[in-house]
């Protein structure tokens, strides 16, 4: 699904990553986590295709093909999908307009039909019990007057929509209150599966109680320093990221 | 491709309106004096109370001085290498459109506005003005039936001269401002419209103004009643070939509106605007006024500017009428080295008046964008409300927007709010629509219908789908 080869990235001269290698196979999930500043959120951004970032070394191959090659539309055409840490709010533009507009994108790549609004409606009925959301929701700008909360359930809603193979969740959980934790959890539960693959980029340990990850990979200062099974998690949460850095030292390289 | 270089590339589409026509002109002789101001009024055969309307309006220009307040920047005009009038030669009296020259017609047609009735658009009557005169009104008799007159204001002149005498200079006088006296004294031509009684306008009224000579300027005049519990919607487009000189255009709209009379004036404005270095264009110099007169009156201007080098326009509703109401939504773009000061007055005069101000500003390449209203209550406009919101958006770095809000309130049961808000066109929007699937130009076209959503749901529906398209033209490429 996703092979990232030796990657170095760098934003306005500084290098933010300093060779990743990573391999995301299907229907996997993988927590990303790591300190503030480590490039966890930057490797995201860059795998969906953020314009601010350079790559100065590495490949990123999805589906057999050089990501990097695309522009960020194809990409998530292609079903890259990434849900932001910070959704933007789009003033005058109706949630269900963006998502319709956004669906018929993808719809169109896979050589169907675009559904017209009255379609679309039935279409997303569903989705939107899966994050626990009225359909008022779809009438309001998107992201603008937003709650935290409610923002994060939006990209989620989105994601359930889009309905991508792979799925980048930046930080997802941050920023929310324990009732928006589990509906947010429990949404993207029901949206892994054999068919989708999902990186998770958290701070915390915390949406891990929710969420089991098949692997989780420990960043610091641009490089995986660490990588294991969900219990590495737990390790973390006892010892915190120090006890990585330390260990690192210890041995030299990353493992 | 970077943010400002997909901006450029956006808003670097070429003017698709800069053809011109080849038409045998009656020439007037360049410059501004007592005798041109004659002339046209012979050519014209204006009746005296015409004439002598121009003539001082001619002289009072004479004492008054170009208005440089605005937040623009221009040469000096040097009015005698102006023509002032400027006409496409005719054998007769035009009395049918078959008389009408076919080059002007085809230049209608490849505008997109078809003048030949049975083309035309289902529900719009169109008077088309070329250069200085109309050249053809559509549906004059559907509309007569009803018992609406819409015809040029040449011929209005002539065959409802009370009216003229009543409403003409009734809202914006001969000595109003430096371009309006300069209109009253020089207007050739411009659309005339009368709703009586009681009577709702059963079409759409539209004019399309065109200037197509390069030495001429355009000096239209229109006038709007609308009698007691009538109700007319008029739209007005512009278009204008691609010159490397500038023209002058100095236009005055009056609108009257009696008893519970409703008005709603559209305009979606492209004149040219010059290339990318600021060579040519159209000097916009329009005033643009409306009087509810009437109690329960209601005047709403919505204006979709994107044309013109300079734009100098503030269309504006004087509510002397108790429980009367104003209303202005305007979506201005610049780009390259255009520059626009534009906005609207809101004068509250009778009581419980109401008025509302959506303003919306784009700014793109070297240009400058500037929103000036001024909201004046009146001693005896007692429980009277304004509101106003201004925002503005800036596309790339070198662009300017720029907001000059004028309050004068002197009754104390009054309100008046303002908002007003600045914002960038950011990379971070564009990723995110991006992210879900648009390509760049959709996720900014997206984003610009977006900003402007609250002007172009006020505008009739194949004028919303015509502006829309003519935003994605004028800023195609210009973000990203």
């Amino acid at each position: 699904m996703l092979t990232i080869k030796n990657l170095y990235a760098e934003v306005e001269g500084v290098e933010i990553l300093k060779g990743i290698n990573l391999e995301i196979k299907k229907g996997e999930v993988h927590a990303l986590m790591g300190p503030n500043g480590s490039g966890k959120s930057t490797l995201a951004k860059i795998i969906a295709g953020h314009p601010s970032y350079e790559v100065t070394k590495g490949e990123i191959i999805y589906e057999g093909e050089d990501l990097l090659e695309l522009d960020p539309d194809e990409r998530a055409r292609k079903g890259v999908f990434m849900a932001f840490q910070y959704p933007v709010e789009i003033p005058g533009v109706s949630n269900s307009m963006l998502m319709r507009e956004s669906y018929n994108e993808v719809r169109k790549e896979q050589g169907l039909d675009p559904l017209d609004p009255l379609e679309f409606e039935d279409y997303i009925v569903d989705k939107l019990k899966m994050v626990e959301m009225d359909a008022k929701f779809l009438e309001r700008n998107v992201n603008a007057g937003f709650s935290g909360g409610e923002k994060k359930r939006n990209e989620i809603l989105q994601m359930a929509v889009l309905n991508p193979k792979l799925a980048l969740l930046d930080e997802t959980d941050s920023g929310l209150d324990i009732d928006a934790l589990r509906i947010v959890s429990s949404g993207i539960n029901k949206l892994s599966g054999e068919d989708r693959s999902i990186l998770l980029v958290t701070h915390y340990q915390r949406i891990l109680n929710y969420i089991t990850p098949d692997y989780v990979h420990v960043m610091v200062n641009g490089r995986i320093q660490k990588s294991g099974g969900k219990e590495l998690a737990y390790e973390l949460e006892e010892h915190g990221y120090e006890w990585v850095t330390a260990n690192t030292e210890v041995n030299g390289e990353a493992k | 491709m970077s943010d400002t270089q997909t901006i450029e590339k956006l808003v670097k589409q070429p003017y698709k309106y800069g053809f011109t026509t080849n038409v045998d002109y009656d020439y007037f002789p360049k410059g501004f004096n007592e005798d041109i101001v004659n002339m046209i009024s012979d050519i014209k055969g204006d009746p005296d109370f015409v004439r002598e309307f121009r003539i001082k309006a001619f002289r009072h220009w004479k004492t008054m001085k170009d208005p440089l307040w605005a937040n623009i920047k221009y040469p000096k005009i040097n009015y005698d290498d102006i023509q002032f009038y400027s006409a496409p030669k005719k054998k007769e009296q035009l009395g049918s459109l078959d008389e009408v020259d076919p080059e002007i017609l085809e230049t209608y047609e490849k505008l997109g506005i078809p003048i030949s009735e049975q083309k035309m658009l289902a529900g719009v009557a169109v008077d088309a003005v070329f250069d200085s005169v109309s050249v053809a009104t559509t549906f004059k008799e559907k509309l007569a039936e009803a018992g609406v007159v819409f015809c040029s204001i040449s011929d209005a002149i002539r065959d409802y001269p009370d009216l003229i005498k009543k409403y003409m200079g009734s809202v914006v006088p001969y000595n109003d401002n430096y371009f309006a006296a300069m209109n009253s004294a020089v207007f050739s031509d411009g659309s005339f419209c009368y709703v009586p009684k009681g009577v709702v306008s059963p079409m759409e009224l539209s004019t399309y103004f065109r200037i197509n000579n390069e030495e001429s300027g355009q000096f239209e005049r229109t006038l709007i009643v609308a009698e007691e519990d009538s109700y007319v919607s008029y739209l007005e487009g512009c278009t204008a070939p691609m010159f490397s000189k500038n023209q002058l255009h100095a236009a005055v709209v009056e609108l009257v509106a009696l008893d519970n009379a409703q008005i709603k004036y559209s305009t979606v404005q492209n004149w040219y605007s010059g290339d990318e270095q600021g060579v040519g264009g159209i000097f916009n110099f329009v005033t643009k006024r409306g009087l509810c007169k009437g109690h329960h009156s209601k005047i709403s201007w919505t204006q979709v500017e994107t044309g013109s080098a300079i734009t100098w326009k503030y269309p504006s509703v004087i509510m002397k009428g108790d429980n009367s109401t104003g209303e202005f939504y305007s979506v201005a773009v610049t780009n390259d080295k255009m520059e626009a000061d534009t906005g609207t007055k809101m004068i509250h005069l009778g009581k419980n008046t109401n008025s509302t101000i959506i303003s919306k500003g784009i700014a793109a390449g070297n240009s400058q964008n500037s929103y000036r209203g001024l909201v004046k209550v009146g001693p005896k406009a007692d429980n009277s409300r304004n509101y106003s919101v201004c925002d503005s958006m800036l596309i790339g770095d070198r662009c300017g927007a720029h907001t000059f809000p004028y309050l004068e309130v002197t009754n104390n049961t009054s309100s008046v709010e303002h908002e007003a808000t600045t914002s960038k066109i950011g990379e971070d929007q564009i990723f995110y629509l991006q992210q879900r699937g648009l390509d760049e130009e959709n996720a900014v076209s997206l984003i610009i219908n977006g900003f402007c959503k609250e002007v172009f749901k006020e505008l009739p529906m194949e004028f919303a789908v015509e502006a829309i398209k003519l935003l994605g033209i004028k800023l195609e490429g210009s973000v990203g």
